[in-house]
């Protein structure tokens, strides 16, 4: 899945549910620069909100640890969003993956990577027992005319 | 995320705006029982006009109010609702759960 960004960054902060919001707005912000639509741009958002939003419950569910998310833009207009976390992983990825499937509690509904999945083109998951997760995701946005550079 | 209550004749309108996402939903949920539990409606409709943003969170919310109507033996309608959060609504199939209009 690897492939030469022509722009990268790459954000870390604690696993506060307060910066949830801050990380679906700064990668939505990053990918304005690909002249996205609003629909796609709301895909992403979206996206990027359940990944990080699961890293902070279940990644580091009784402590504070820190979450990165890394953007890159990757030739053919397509964005690739990373959520890592080093928390305590997750034991069983597929059903992990299963829609409904929830150790959150009434809190959780059990549909973030269903969402990630129908909102993303591509998403992949890797998870260590106690070392973490990384969740990388990609879209392809759709080709716009271009204006200026 | 704010939660406005109106409540006449055991119909409860609940008002949502703002953000709903892990974040916003937990004092979501927490005012929303509260209100349920204040008004023992017959009708719940959660207009959710209001609402910038929704994540999977906003289905947990959703699906929680769908529960506690159906303990009170009554209805649950969710109306007014934003495109962004129509799209994780059906991303998630909950209109095969819960009225929508």
């Amino acid at each position: 899945m690897r492939s030469k960004a022509t722009n990268e960054f790459l954000l870390e902060f604690p696993s506060r549910s307060s910066n949830e919001g801050f990380a679906r707005s700064a990668v939505a912000c990053f990918a304005a620069q690909m002249d996205p639509t609003l629909n796609e741009l709301e895909d992403i958002k979206t996206a990027v909100s359940e990944a990080v939003t699961n890293a902070i419950v279940h990644a580091y569910p009784e402590t504070i640890g820190k979450v990165s998310v890394k953007g890159r833009i990757c030739p053919g207009n397509i964005l690739e969003v990373t959520v890592k976390d080093r928390g305590r992983g997750i034991p069983d990825v597929d059903k992990a993956r299963q829609p409904m499937f929830t150790t959150g509690g009434e809190e959780r509904s059990g549909m973030g990577f269903t969402i990630m999945e129908s909102f993303m083109d591509k998403m992949a998951v890797r998870s260590v027992a106690g070392r973490g997760t990384t969740v990388v995701m990609r879209k392809k946005l759709a080709p716009r005319m271009k204006t200026g550079k | 995320m704010e939660m406005n209550a109106k409540s006449a004749d055991r119909n409860l309108l609940l008002e949502l705006s703002g953000e709903l996402d892990h974040h916003g939903a937990r004092n979501a949920i927490r005012d929303l029982e509260m209100a349920i539990e204040a008004a023992l409606p017959k009708k719940l409709v959660l207009d959710m006009a209001g609402v910038t943003f929704m994540d999977s969170s906003g289905i947990a919310l959703i699906l929680r109010a769908q529960q506690r109507m159906q303990l009170l033996d009554g209805s649950l309608l969710v109306c007014n609702v934003p495109q962004q959060a129509k799209r994780v609504l059906d991303a998630a199939g909950i209109g095969r759960l819960v009225k929508i209009r």
